[in-house]
C-alpha cells in the first residue's frame, strides 16, 4: 500500500514509454564533451607549465 | 596517481546522470519527478559553498602570511563559485516556474541566494577596482570573510527558521528528502555521490584557473 503511494503514475509512465533513456544518453554525451574539453585544457596547461620550467 | 580524483569526479557524475534519471524516487505531491533536481540543482549550491569555503581558508591564510599564492586561490575559487551559484539560480528558477508558477518569488531561500551571489559579485568588483597587488589582496581577503558570513547566514541559517517560513523543499519546516527516505535511502545513495562528484568537478575547474594564473604571473615576471 505504501509503495503504491510512493511510486505512483509519473515515475512509471516516464519509463514505460522508454523515452527517458534518450535524455540520459543526451546528457551523457554533453557531459562527455565537457569532460573531454576539460582534459584537453588540463593537458595544454601542463604542457605550458613544462615549457616554462625548462626556459 | 595524481589525477585519480579527477577520474573519480567523472565516474561519480556518470553514475549521477544514469541513476539520477533512472532510479525510482519517492513520488511526492507538487515535487513529482522534479525531486530528481536534488542531484543536480542542489549539488550546484554544495559546490559553490565548498569553493567559497576553500576561498575563505586561503583568505584567512593570506592575512596571516601575506603569501600571494593564497590570494590567487581565494580569487579563483570565488570566480568558479559564482559560475556554480549562477547555475544554481537558473536551475532553481526553472524549477520554481513549474512547481510554484513563477520564475522568482520572495521566498527567503531565493532572496538569500540572491544576496549571497551579489555579495560575491561585489568581491570580484572590489578586486577589479584596486590596482595595487598587496592592497587588493589584503582588502579583498578581509571582505571575503564578510561575504562568507553573509553566505552562511542567508543560505544556511535564515531559510531554515520556521518563523520566516520558506517554501523551499527542506527549508522553513518543509520536508527535505530526510523524512521520506529514511527506510529506502534511495535518494541518499545518489545524492551523496552526486554532491561529491560535482564538488570535485568544480574544484578541478578551479585548479585549472589557478594554474593559468600562475603561468600568467610567471610570464609577467619574465617581461619585467
Amino acid at each position: 500500500m505504501k509503495n503504491k503511494l510512493l511510486f505512483a503514475e509519473t515515475a512509471d509512465a516516464l519509463r514505460d514509454n522508454g523515452m527517458i533513456y534518450v535524455v540520459v544518453a543526451v546528457l551523457l554525451v554533453i557531459f562527455a564533451g565537457i569532460v573531454f574539453y576539460l582534459i584537453r585544457m588540463d593537458r595544454k596547461i601542463s604542457k605550458i607549465e613544462d615549457q616554462l620550467k625548462k626556459s | 596517481m595524481k589525477n585519480a580524483w579527477k577520474i573519480l569526479a567523472v565516474v561519480l557524475l556518470v553514475y549521477t546522470i544514469v541513476a539520477g534519471f533512472l532510479a525510482p524516487v519517492p513520488n511526492l505531491a507538487i515535487l513529482r519527478e522534479t525531486i530528481r533536481n536534488l542531484f543536480f540543482h542542489v549539488s550546484m549550491w554544495f559546490s559553490m559553498m565548498t569553493l567559497q569555503t576553500i576561498s575563505l581558508y586561503h583568505s584567512v591564510r593570506y592575512l596571516g602570511k601575506s603569501d600571494e599564492k593564497n590570494d590567487w586561490v581565494a580569487a579563483e575559487s570565488v570566480h568558479v563559485s559564482i559560475l556554480f551559484g549562477t547555475l544554481g539560480l537558473i536551475t532553481g528558477s526553472i524549477w520554481a516556474r513549474y512547481t510554484w508558477g513563477a520564475w522568482w518569488t520572495n521566498d527567503p531561500q531565493l532572496n538569500g541566494a540572491a544576496i549571497t551571489m551579489l555579495s560575491y559579485l561585489a568581491y570580484v568588483l572590489l578586486r577589479k577596482s584596486i590596482d595595487d597587488d598587496q592592497k587588493r589582496a589584503r582588502i579583498s581577503a578581509v571582505y571575503n570573510i564578510f561575504a562568507y558570513v553573509m553566505m552562511v547566514v542567508f543560505i544556511g541559517i535564515i531559510p531554515r527558521l520556521t518563523s520566516v517560513d520558506s517554501l523551499h523543499p527542506g527549508k522553513g519546516g518543509n520536508p527535505g528528502f530526510n523524512i521520506y527516505d529514511l527506510k529506502s535511502n534511495s535518494l541518499r545513495m545518489i545524492f551523496y555521490p552526486a554532491v561529491l562528484g560535482w564538488i570535485l568537478l568544480s574544484t578541478w575547474i578551479m585548479t585549472l584557473r589557478i594554474r593559468m594564473k600562475k603561468i600568467e604571473q610567471t610570464l609577467n615576471r619574465y617581461e619585467k
